[in-house]
């Protein structure tokens, strides 16, 4: 590592230290932004040498990291961003709190894809899912689709490993070849996680005709983009291999999607030599993920934390959550999207029945979408006022970032 | 009502749902049914014939390029323009109210609109994101509107409409005009979802489509403190 990039590297984990001790944060921001200010080049610098995974898309990116993570930890040491800082200047402080190790697996921020394949130049990458997420910021999910298919253009040797089951992901890992320059597509390992959300995808992104699905396949019905066979699936509790072999998957984390999660995670591992078999067992080990999914006892309330941010990811959550008293928080600062739009795309109707609060900054917007959804509801100011207005037992919470983060906060930083 | 049952038609949900859309047709249709009317609810994709007897159409936002291909497919079925020429209530948003004009502008091109309102969109210098208020046309009897907006367009008015609003926050049309209305036509770039911040503007539509003069009220009270918090923020981030 060249002279100014260790000067960096070093600044840069000491920076982060400071923040953690000054209660700032995870420190996992600030420190790869000094670093960076340094030597631009620095994540570079510190990808250079490591076999690298990049994983990206709009919803399971942070879970599906911590699981690939455990999962490559069978062939040695993993660095990874698994505070969820899936930005370059976090990619840069994971890699030097890390220090020298063969392996990496980074959750990418899918606007940040083309930057991170550039400077880590990875072995593989993992493309989840798109679908619509914080418009009055992010990029359209055709743009998104685009954006992804000429970086991997750009990239022909790196190993994709990608969903079946979405078209826009099928459409963005599938970018042409160019015989002329002698630049073969990118090789794809598909695998099956679902799509439960279909409404930014009805319409393909090669030739705008719409998509047609039956059960679980699609098929466009103006060109030949249609769902790829993919080599691996979820199975009852478990997950099909390409070989035809079936491993049963014990997670502590909720949910089909989980299992998704997991599969992905060892299509990732796979293509670093990882045997399924070898795998599987490490993938329970992963628990909690910066609190999603963190269960704390409070007042003979079991509380279980789920981060929903987006349509997609609300549907996710009312498949994970148990039938229970939920608290629902809604904010709308600048992480969460300023939008709350986004409330009339969630069906809530799979509440109708639970005992169902609310409260966070937006919670009037929320009130508006039950009243209209018919799922009756309390409003409560305050965390705290929740858990005394449910019975003993589990209270589920699925609130959007801030809130998220705002209540883990209340509960102590909980991870 | 052209049937037994208030009938409301949201037009291509598989092109023209960006964010939220979907809420203009469940508010509708629950406010309705909150008042005794049976209600009909169609969702038309863009591979499907449009039906000309629906009391209410919604066009919601989209893409540029979904928007270029959702007029195309409006003219060639010819559906809504029969309904309009019969008296039905047509309600666009964002993308959709571009397109209920003469032309807009969409993936560098300027694009033939179904020429329902005497408007035109180009594109702006920047793209108006952020909180949307205005004071509504008093001769519709609706208070101040308040909505998200997210567009690149600004639309310029003819003397066959008139401006839905004036704004007190956000761009709208061009900073000083907001939406526009004929008839039993009407388009806002309050986005998304942009009745359940409004429900005035919802029965609006509703006395339209029924032809009553008055409904009886509903219990709006989270929308009023809704209405009144999003006020509240739109005054606080002006001070």
């Amino acid at each position: 590592m060249p002279l100014r990039a260790k000067v960096a590297s070093s600044v840069s984990r000491t920076a982060a230290a400071l923040s953690r001790a000054a209660g700032r944060g995870d420190g996992s921001v600030i420190g790869g932004w000094i670093g960076l200010k340094i030597d631009p080049d620095l994540l570079a610098h510190l990808s250079a040498g490591r076999a690298i995974a990049l994983v990206s898309g709009t919803n399971g990116k942070t879970t599906t990291t911590r699981l690939a993570a455990a999962a490559v930890g069978v062939l040695g040491r993993v660095a990874t961003n698994s505070f969820g800082a899936n930005m370059p200047t976090g990619h840069t402080s994971a890699l030097a709190k890390a220090g020298s190790t063969p392996y990496a697996v980074l959750e990418v921020d899918e606007h940040y894809l083309a930057q991170v394949l550039e400077a880590t130049e990875p072995h593989v990458v993992a493309l989840l899912n798109l679908s619509r997420d914080q418009l009055d910021r992010a990029k359209e999910v055709a743009m998104m689709a685009q954006l992804w298919r000429a970086a991997l253009v750009n990239h022909p040797d790196v190993r994709v490993v990608a969903n079946a089951d979405d078209p826009m992901v099928v459409w963005a890992a599938t970018p042409p070849g160019d015989p002329a320059r002698g630049v073969r597509p990118p090789h794809v390992t598909w695998f099956s996680a679902g799509q439960r959300w279909h409404d930014d995808s009805w319409v393909c992104p090669e030739c705008g005709h719409t998509i047609q699905r039956s059960g679980e396949q699609w098929w466009c019905s103006g060109c030949p983009l249609r769902r790829p066979g993919p080599q691996w699936t979820v199975e009852d509790d478990g997950v099909l291999d390409p070989t035809g072999a079936w491993h049963k998957v014990t997670l502590q984390l909720p949910g089909k999607v989980n299992l998704g999660n997991a599969a992905t995670a060892l299509a990732v591992a796979a293509e670093f030599g990882v045997r399924p078999v070898d795998a599987v067992s490490r993938l329970g080990s992963v628990t909690s993920v910066a609190g999603r999914y963190a269960q704390v006892d409070r007042d003979g309330r079991n509380i279980r934390l789920l981060l929903a941010k987006n349509p997609a990811s609300w549907l996710e959550a009312f498949e994970m959550a148990d039938v229970a008293p939920t608290l629902l928080s809604i904010n709308a600062r600048d992480p969460d999207g300023l939008d709350t739009s986004w409330l009339f795309d969630v069906d809530f109707a799979p509440l109708r029945g639970r005992q169902v609060l609310i409260t966070g900054d937006r919670a009037y917007d929320l009130a508006v979408r039950l009243d209209v959804n018919g799922v009756p509801f309390q409003h409560v100011r305050a965390f705290a006022e929740a858990v005394r207005a449910v019975p003993p037992g589990r209270l589920e919470v699925i609130a959007n970032y801030t809130a998220f983060q705002d209540i883990r906060a209340e509960l102590d930083r909980v991870n | 009502m052209s049937t037994e049952s208030l009938r409301i038609v949201w037009i291509y949900p598989d092109l023209l749902s960006t964010y939220g859309d979907r809420g203009n047709m469940l508010i509708l249709a629950r406010r309705a049914q909150q008042r005794g009317m049976p209600v009909e609810v169609l969702e038309v994709r863009s591979d499907q014939r449009l039906p000309a007897t629906a009391d209410i159409y919604l066009i919601g936002g989209g893409e540029d390029g979904p928007q270029a291909l959702g007029a195309q497919r409006l003219r060639a079925d010819g559906g809504l323009h029969r309904a309009v020429a019969q008296g039905s209530v047509v309600f666009g948003v964002c993308a959709g109210y571009q397109l209920l004009g003469t032309s807009f502008f969409a993936k560098g091109a300027q694009c033939t609109g179904l020429e329902l309102l005497d408007l035109s969109s180009d594109r702006g210098p920047s793209r108006a994101v952020g909180e949307l208020a205005g004071d509504i046309d008093p001769r519709l009897g609706v208070p101040a509107l308040t909505g998200f907006e997210n567009h690149g367009g600004r639309t310029h008015l003819g003397p066959g409409v008139s401006p839905l609003a004036r704004v007190t926050a956000g761009v709208g049309n061009d900073g000083a005009t907001e939406g526009a209305w004929r008839g039993k036509l009407l388009g806002t770039y309050s986005h998304g979802p942009a009745l359940a911040r409004n429900p005035a503007l919802a029965d609006l539509l509703l006395r339209w489509a029924t032809g009553a003069h008055q409904l009886p009220p509903l219990d709006d009270t989270w929308a009023d403190r809704l209405r009144a918090e999003r006020r509240a923020a739109v005054a606080a981030a002006r001070a």
